[in-house]
């Protein structure tokens, strides 16, 4: 260990409606991997950006490798030696690894456009051998897997010179065997001399990774940990603070398990007209949680979307015994009106319901009550009905989604990835929102790439891939590395 | 909402200081007394009650098409076509109403249905195409304006024109708006229907369940579908509503004025009325401060032609427009 590779002295950032960092500090020893963790809305993101550049602190200073910094844009910390690894690759599909990792600054670039292509491909080369980083440099980017692609930007940025690497919540899009496979690839790095940041709320990955962990609670550094002498439960104590984590206990239904949904070969069309959904039977009772675990893009959210009746059914029956909430997987995009106030899109979608309105009047008391009731029983914060959408936190602006879609009373709840991006707090909320749903009766759909998640709430598991059912198994008897295979689409017993 | 409000309050004070500040350095530049022309302004235009009525009477054609353009703003589509459907409101309700042997009280709501009608059936096209063909409203409702004002120039000038004049004939006087007692200026009980249907539109959008659905489907239509709203149909729905809201405007010249259509009546009123929505950050109410604001500065050019030039004022509502789209309010946060 040899120095301080980044030191950030009291950063403060304002934005108009809060303080994103509030006095931060953060001391990195060069060659460590150092994790990030904090619930979201800590002012993680708003950290990285300023120390990659692109946001400029009101307060505090910065020093890379002992030296003080101060940038003015991405550049001037590519220069510093910093790389960021995006967590939505940035990649161009029907180039190759090579031609990728090069873009933007092609070695022996003339003024005419032509480049040194050849160049290009040996020092990709070197680097992924040099820095055990295993990716094939001619390939075409569009035939690579998701963990493939990521090796690819990792590349990018040690093309660049990085020594130190930011990797923003790396793992969101890998199966469990790609994460194994880039926790290897970042101890390599490490081994090569490289310092890494590892941003994450993923306590287990962070305990088995990392050397050190920074915890940030709204805006402030709560601490830094060695791995080594702590553990996954103080972690965890860091970053919710007082709150309490409430036990997961699966409360059992006990009515008749009657079914509620009923898929018989149902086949649906993707945004290619491709078929993204292959002939897929389910039956979900009352009182149970379907997981669907799979990583993403195998037909999950066609899957939803049909149950929902959003997407017609290009072949086989879908029957539904009853009403259905969705939470879909893209909030901003599907789930919230942001520049509309909380009470608005607690509405939507039961705003012609006779307890909210008649046909010429909404009741805005009525309203009111029921938004207040979503507050108190999601702890929502701000506690403001009136307050938009969008400026509430990813997770307060889950709550009122699920908060919305729970109170329907569903017969069937379809929970799309209900906590990705979503802090520990909220998290633990949604969960319970959903084992309670599943009590009072309901069948619940979870579709979630988060395993940990599937795994604590449902009562059996189905994996997709490719748009097929790779395989069904009951929550007991399920096992972690199985259900792995199933989701890289190998089938085996 | 209120919250909302004094946000975009703000903004629209900021916007307007900037462009009496730069009335105030064009009159100085012109080498006059500012003071000389405000205080001809207030003379004139203010507390006279013709100048006042003239400009009551502009505001009036505003509101409508200001309501009907920030309806379908407020609801995310870009309607620029209140032109049109102006004109083919005002054209139907022209043609029919001295067919229509009612009495007062009967004949001057049928003669508002039918302007409705008319406009609404303008927005109708550009709405059913949008809906089932996805086809762009800005490209739609932009040729619908070419084809209303083509249209109705040649079924006057071929079939439903007086002889010796280039307008239709004269509505019966049962479907006459009674003027309001400000000198000889035209302004009518048209202002007080306008006003009226500000309170309405507001109503509807922000106390109705279906105005709710319809400003849902503006803030995201994919929340709103994923919602259950039947999105199309409502894309449908707030075109040919917004096309009824400025098929009206043509009342306050036919019912309250001039009693027959015109070729070019309204001059630019329709497209006027965008300008209107957007200062008026299209809500309902403030409809009818930016229509008075555009009607000022209108009538103010005329008032006060003989010092300063008329262009200036022409300028000037164009710097209005220029200044609030520039100070749009954006939240700004963490992550």
């Amino acid at each position: 260990m040899s120095g301080l590779a980044v030191e950030l002295r009291g950063i403060v950032k304002r934005y108009p409606r809060v303080v994103a960092n509030d006095g931060v500090d953060l001391s990195v020893e060069s060659g460590t991997i150092h994790a990030l963790i904090g619930e979201n809305g800590a002012g993680k993101s708003t950290l990285m950006k300023i120390l990659y550049g692109m946001v400029r602190p009101d307060e505090g200073t910065l020093s890379i490798n002992g030296k003080p910094a101060d940038f003015s844009g991405p550049r001037d910390a590519i220069i510093a030696g910093i790389g960021m690894v995006h967590q939505h690759f940035m990649l161009v599909k029907p180039l190759s690894v090579a031609e990728n990792v090069v873009l933007g600054s092609e070695p022996g670039a003339s003024a005419v456009g032509t480049w040194d292509q050849d160049g290009a491909k040996a020092e990709v080369a070197r680097l992924s051998k040099e820095y055990g980083v295993k990716v094939e440099s001619s390939a075409v980017v569009e035939t690579l897997s998701v963990g493939e692609e990521q090796r690819v930007e990792i590349l990018k940025v040690l093309y660049r010179g990085a020594k130190i690497l930011i990797l923003d919540e790396p793992t969101a899009v890998l199966t469990p065997h790609e994460c194994d496979e880039l926790f290897k690839t970042l101890k390599g790095l490490r081994a090569a001399g490289s310092t890494i940041l590892f941003i994450s709320h993923k306590l287990k990955e962070v305990m088995s990774l990392c050397d050190a962990a920074t915890v940030m609670r709204r805006g402030k550094t709560v601490g830094t940990k060695k791995i080594s002498e702590t553990s996954q439960n103080e972690l965890a104590q860091m970053m919710i603070g007082d709150l309490e984590i409430k036990e997961k206990a699966a409360v059992p239904y006990r009515g008749e398990a009657s079914e509620v949904l009923r898929l018989e070969n149902v086949s649906v069309r993707g945004p290619r007209d491709e078929l993204a959904l292959k002939g897929v039977s389910l039956s979900l009772k009352a009182g149970e949680v379907l997981g669907v675990a799979g990583v993403e893009g195998n037909g999950q959210r066609e899957l939803a979307e049909v149950v929902c009746g959003l997407s017609a059914a290009a072949e086989g029956r879908v029957t539904r015994g009853g009403r259905v909430g969705y939470v879909p997987e893209d909030r901003h995009h599907a789930g919230l009106m942001l520049a509309a106030a909380a009470w608005e899109n607690m509405l939507l979608g039961r705003h012609w319901e006779p307890v909210f309105s008649t046909p010429f009047r909404l009741q805005r008391g009525a309203i009111a009550g029921y938004g207040r009731k979503i507050i108190a029983d999601y702890d929502l914060r701000p506690p403001e009905l009136e307050q938009e959408a969008g400026a509430f936190s990813g997770g307060n602006q889950q709550k009122i989604i699920v908060g919305r879609e729970v109170s329907k009373d569903p017969k069937i709840l379809v929970a799309a990835h209900p906590t990705r991006g979503v802090d520990w707090g909220a998290s633990a909320l949604i969960h319970q929102k959903i084992l309670e749903t599943k009590a009072a009766g309901a069948g619940v759909l979870l579709i979630s790439a988060d395993l940990d998640e599937v795994l604590s709430l449902s009562d059996r598991i189905i994996v997709l891939f490719s748009g097929r059912v790779m395989g069904e198994v009951a929550r007991a008897d399920a096992k972690i590395e199985k259900l792995g295979c199933w989701m890289a689409g190998v089938s085996g017993t | 909402m209120m919250k909302a409000l004094a946000r975009e309050g703000r903004w629209i004070a900021i916007s307007l200081g900037i462009t009496f500040a730069v009335l105030v350095l064009s009159i100085l530049a012109l080498r006059q007394n500012p003071l000389t022309v405000f205080g001809l302004l207030a003379e004139r235009l203010l507390l006279k009650p013709y100048g006042l009525g003239q400009m009551l009477y502009k505001a009036t054609t505003l509101i409508f098409t200001g309501l009907g353009c920030a309806l379908a703003f407020r609801c995310g589509l870009f309607n620029i076509g209140a032109e049109g459907q102006l004109y083919a409101g005002a054209f139907l309700m022209a043609v029919v109403a001295p067919h229509l042997p009612l009495p007062m009280i009967l004949l001057i709501p049928a003669c508002l249905a039918i302007a409705a009608l008319g406009g609404g059936l303008w927005g109708l096209v550009p709405g059913w195409l949008k809906a089932k063909r996805g086809a762009h409203e800005v490209i739609t409702t932009m040729m619908m304006n070419f084809i209303a004002l083509a249209l109705t120039n040649y079924l006057i000038s071929a079939h439903f024109h007086e002889p010796e004049t280039i307008h239709t004939a004269e509505l019966p006087v049962a479907a006459y708006l009674p003027q309001l007692p400000m000198e000889s200026s035209a302004v009518n009980a048209s202002l007080f229907v306008a006003i009226a249907l500000a309170f309405a539109v507001h109503y509807f959008l922000w106390s109705t369940p279906l105005g709710f659905e319809l400003r849902a489907v503006g803030s995201n239509p994919t929340a709103a579908k994923t919602s259950g709203v039947p999105v199309d149909m409502r894309i449908f729905l707030i075109l040919v509503l917004s096309g009824c809201l400025s098929g009206l405007a043509g009342i306050n010249f036919i019912l309250g004025y001039k009693h027959y259509f015109e070729q070019g009546f309204a001059s630019g009123a329709g497209f006027m009325g965008i300008a209107v929505a957007l200062v008026a950050k299209n809500y309902p109410i403030g409809v009818i401060f930016s229509a008075l604001l555009f009607a000022f500065l209108s009538q103010a050019g005329l008032t006060v032609q003989s010092v300063i030039p008329r262009e200036l004022f022409e300028i000037l509502q164009g710097l209005v427009i220029l200044v609030v789209v520039i100070c749009q309010n954006k939240y700004g946060g963490a992550e």
